[in-house]
């Protein structure tokens, strides 16, 4: 469609497995502005292939910002320059001819590096599988009309409902802390009267999980926010802080 | 000797469910934890079961070859959900639904299964409400809707433009309360890569570890796949990167027959392919075609950008062939039409696409009120391409969506295979040869949560299998053989890449089994694909070893399975001398052009045995029309 190709020098993080160090390695790309990030690396990769070396790991899938599967931390930046995109979404036509590109996995000690540019984010599923729930079974449930929610109320909890579980929070915050991704999930439940019966249960639950898992504090640095593809908002996190507290306060255990 | 048996119950189509769910055996609460449940896949139809299944007191084996089984396709399903509530007081009805449904299918579904899903609906949207689904509201509180194509009623309930991530993150957090509460096994980063039958009964499956390369064995009472579809055949298609055909299709070389695998879906509007390094398709919702009128230039290899062609030099084909439905005519034919006039040379700027342009809607409506309409699409467009839909026509073009085809199943949702069920898109059993709008969530969904728990109790309970050992000779023998075969990738060593192939391939399929066919035209893509088809097994290349994250690896064992569905697809596509949904073949048009059925000859699901490779046998199972009288579909 537009444009001429791009010459690139990509410093790409390579590492074999989560016990081996890594290093960055130097490729040299020509690529079409039209091409998305991970097309790049697809040509990359499809190169690389055919000269029998060992392509770049990396994961996407969607490729339309929905998955929450990709996730690279390109020039510094988890998901790169363009806010409110997830990395599939970034286009090679926001950069210029010549430049160097840094691509790193997210980092942090609750993400291990599985290999180049894969982490393992299984820690978000066991926050998830200690409280992100309402506790109903299969049937048996009211007609979806008998419960009456103000739209603001269903729009406000469709925000952070909206939440991808990428990990770009966790990876653009110097705590590593994971408090926008467990509060979005906090909020999307304690706003709605279906969620309200085990809220103090549930993001009881769901912090000590996440504490445990060795993801950090939250120090109101706003990098999280800064980062996030959806824009979840960190009013969340303040949220999932008073909802803790309640819990607390209302907890019937005495902690000394 | 398989015989196909639908196992369609008794009596007038309305209580067809309600008397079956009530003569189906059940097994007490206390004896379901001595039944174990592999469930492969944990999209809307996977993850639904999962739940439900451990609700019940089933042990369940979730497998997923993603992260975490929140990323699997179903979220990225934008439009919304039909159900039945007729909360709109437009006429509304369980009937209604299963009615535009089997219409829609262009008379190739079982009149039962559309009733059931259309009778189950509204039980879904009170299960994802209940679950803390955000759907969209009125002041008032109530749920709103919306109106989909191929409905005169609005019946679509929706969460933004992300309902399929809503109800994937519903069914998902059910699933993860199951895993917390140890009544679900979840095994992520494991992909499916054989099924165990013995004495022709499934008992188990063959898992590929993807972090360290573990070829590992797992057995249950019963085995469950909602595997999704099998768009990427054609490499460039709406689906996700990872989505496959390798579950479904190993188990259809195990015995279970695969049924109308040529029934595919060609969506019209999606973004046109930009250039080489294209990796996949981006749908744009078809809600776009209210306001937008598609056109291209009356003249052969125009290159003239889009504002340069003046008014009457613009032919705005849909508007001209279907006057009544013009721009939002239904994806068929919209996709056909498109093609029609790439065909004759008249693409946008000489490329596959044509023109969507909002001028006009602009001019009349204000550009305030499009942008309220559909201000993110139009962002979501620019950040693709770099182009403002606002001031240039955007470019469209039709691309591979949804497989209608799957895995053949009987009314329970059991293939032909006893033990194995097939949920969602892995099957063929609800939408004919062509899917509504909005009706792909909903199948996924009743499945899992409304149809599964109750029939898989009636077989545990009626043919009470016994759970075989890992250590069984089959199991071993299994697991070898699949050793045997990832290795074998890798011992190649050709010359080609995986993905160099996999183009190839999706060339041919496009241009030969695509959005039209003829006989010709298949017949040589069946040879071309067999070519195709060998040239791989000597000349792939798979760098790397097997005993790691191998992706190129896991690419090339599904690469190696869609070079053996192609073939069937146009085999399929070659037997069917019809048209009909979004099967088109070239010689059975109307004298407008129009798909023709032959209701006479094709009444029938075509359920294929594969009796080794490149032969197939075909058994047909006849389906009766006694409640949607057949009739043909127009849109003039």
């Amino acid at each position: 469609m537009s444009g001429k190709h791009l010459n690139l020098k990509l410093k790409i993080w390579r590492q074999s497995g989560p016990q081996t160090a890594g290093s960055f390695v130097d490729y040299q790309i020509e690529v079409s502005p039209d091409d998305s990030f991970l097309e790049m690396l697809d040509e990359l990769n499809n190169k690389l292939e055919s000269e029998g070396k060992e392509p770049i790991a990396f994961e996407s899938d969607c490729r339309e910002g929905i998955c929450g599967t990709c996730g690279l931390v390109i020039n510094g930046q988890p998901h790169g320059p363009i806010p409110k995109i997830a990395t599939c979404q970034l286009h090679m036509r926001n950069f210029n001819n010549g430049d160097t590109i840094w691509i790193e996995p997210f980092r942090a000690k609750a993400f291990p590096v599985l290999k180049d540019l894969i982490v393992d984010r299984s820690g978000f599923d066991e926050i998830m599988n200690a409280g992100g729930f309402i506790s109903v079974n299969t049937g048996g449930v009211p007609d979806a009309n008998d419960i009456l929610i103000p739209k603001e109320v269903a729009s406000e909890s469709m925000d952070a409902a909206a939440c991808i579980g990428c990990g770009a929070c966790v990876a653009a915050c110097k705590n590593a802390s994971a408090m926008l991704f467990v509060s979005a999930k906090v909020s999307q439940f304690a706003l709605l009267p279906q969620g309200k019966p085990e809220r103090f249960r549930r993001v009881e639950k769901m912090v000590k999980v996440m504490d445990d898992l060795g993801f950090g504090s939250c120090t109101n640095t706003y990098a999280c926010e800064a980062e996030c593809p959806k824009g979840i908002s960190i009013r969340n996190i303040a949220r999932m802080n008073r909802e803790y507290f309640l819990a607390k306060v209302k907890s019937k255990e005495l902690e000394v | 000797m398989v015989k196909l048996d639908s196992k369609i119950p008794e009596g007038h189509i309305s209580e067809k469910w309600t008397n079956h769910k009530f003569n189906m055996k059940l097994i007490n609460p206390a004896n379901k934890r001595k039944y174990d449940v592999i469930v492969v896949g944990t999209g809307l139809a996977g993850a639904s079961a999962a739940a439900s299944l451990a609700e019940l007191g089933y042990n369940v084996k979730a497998f997923t070859f993603h992260d975490s089984a929140r990323r699997a396709h179903s979220i990225s399903a934008q439009g919304g959900i039909n159900a039945a509530k007729n909360y709109q007081n437009d006429g509304d009805s369980i009937y209604r639904l299963f009615y535009d449904t089997v219409k829609g299918g262009d008379f190739r579904a079982r009149e039962a299964n559309v009733y059931r899903l259309a009778e189950v609906s509204n039980n879904i949207i009170d299960q994802c409400v209940a679950q803390g689904v955000p759907f969209a509201r009125e002041y008032g509180g109530l749920l709103d809707n919306r109106s989909f194509g191929g409905a005169q009623v609005s019946r679509t309930f929706y969460a933004r433009g992300q309902t399929g991530q809503q109800l994937l993150l519903g069914a998902y957090s059910a699933l993860s309360r199951q895993v917390g509460l140890g009544k679900v096994k979840m095994y992520s980063r494991r992909e499916m890569l054989e099924l165990v039958v013995v004495d022709g009964i499934a008992r188990g499956i063959v898992c590929r570890n993807l972090v360290n390369g573990e070829i590992e064995k797992y057995s249950a009472h019963a085995v469950i796949l909602a595997t999704g579809g099998y768009s990427n055949v054609f490499f460039l298609s709406t689906n996700a990167m990872n989505c496959n055909t390798t579950a479904i299709w190993r188990a259809h070389k195990k015995g279970a027959l695969f049924a109308n695998p040529c029934f595919t879906q060609i969506h019209p509007t999606c973004l046109p392919v930009h250039g080489e390094g294209q990796s996949k398709l981006t749908l744009m919702s078809e809600s776009l075609r209210n306001d937008g009128r598609i056109w291209v230039s009356k003249k052969k290899g125009d290159l003239r950008e889009p504002n340069e062609i003046p008014e009457e030099e613009r032919d705005y084909y849909l508007e001209r062939k279907y006057p009544s439905f013009g721009n939002l005519s239904p994806r068929d034919i919209s996709s056909r039409s498109a093609k029609e006039v790439f065909d004759e040379g008249r693409g946008a700027k000489g490329q596959e696409a044509v023109y969507l342009d909002f001028e006009d809607a602009i001019k009349r409506l204000g550009r305030k009120a499009i942008e309220e309409k559909y201000g993110n699409l139009f962002e979501i467009y620019e950040t693709i391409t770099g182009e403002n839909p606002y001031n240039v026509p955007m470019k469209i073009y039709p691309a591979p969506h949804y497989t209608m085809g799957g895995l053949w199943v009987d009314y329970n949702l059991m293939s032909n295979i006893p033990g194995l069920f097939v949920l969602g898109e892995a099957n063929f059993s609800d939408h004919g040869a062509n899917r509504l709008g909005a009706s792909a969530l909903m199948q996924g969904l009743a499945d899992g949560y409304f149809v599964i728990p109750y029939t898989i109790g009636n077989y545990l309970a009626a043919d009470k299998p016994e759970k075989l050992s890992v250590d069984h000779t089959e199991f071993e023998n299994v697991k070898k053989q699949t050793e045997d075969l990832t290795r074998k990738f890798i011992s190649i060593n050709g010359k080609q890449t995986v993905d160099d192939i996999h183009k190839r391939l999706g060339r041919i399929m496009w241009n030969k089994v695509g959005m039209s066919r003829n006989e010709n035209g298949l017949k040589e893509a069946i040879n071309e694909i067999r070519e195709l088809r060998e040239e791989f097994w000597k000349d792939v290349k798979v760098p790397g070893d097997d005993k790691d994250i191998n992706q190129t690896l896991e690419r090339a064992g599904r690469l190696a399975d869609y070079l053996e569905l192609a073939e069937l697809m146009a085999v399929d596509a070659l037997n069917r001398n019809e048209s009909c949904g979004g099967h088109f073949r070239e010689e059975y048009q109307t004298e407008e052009g129009e798909a023709l059925r032959n209701d006479e000859e094709y009444t029938y699901v075509a359920a294929w045995e594969m009796e080794e490779l490149g032969k197939w046998k075909l058994h047909k199972e006849d389906l009766q029309f006694e409640y949607v009288k057949l009739s043909t579909r127009s849109y003039k």
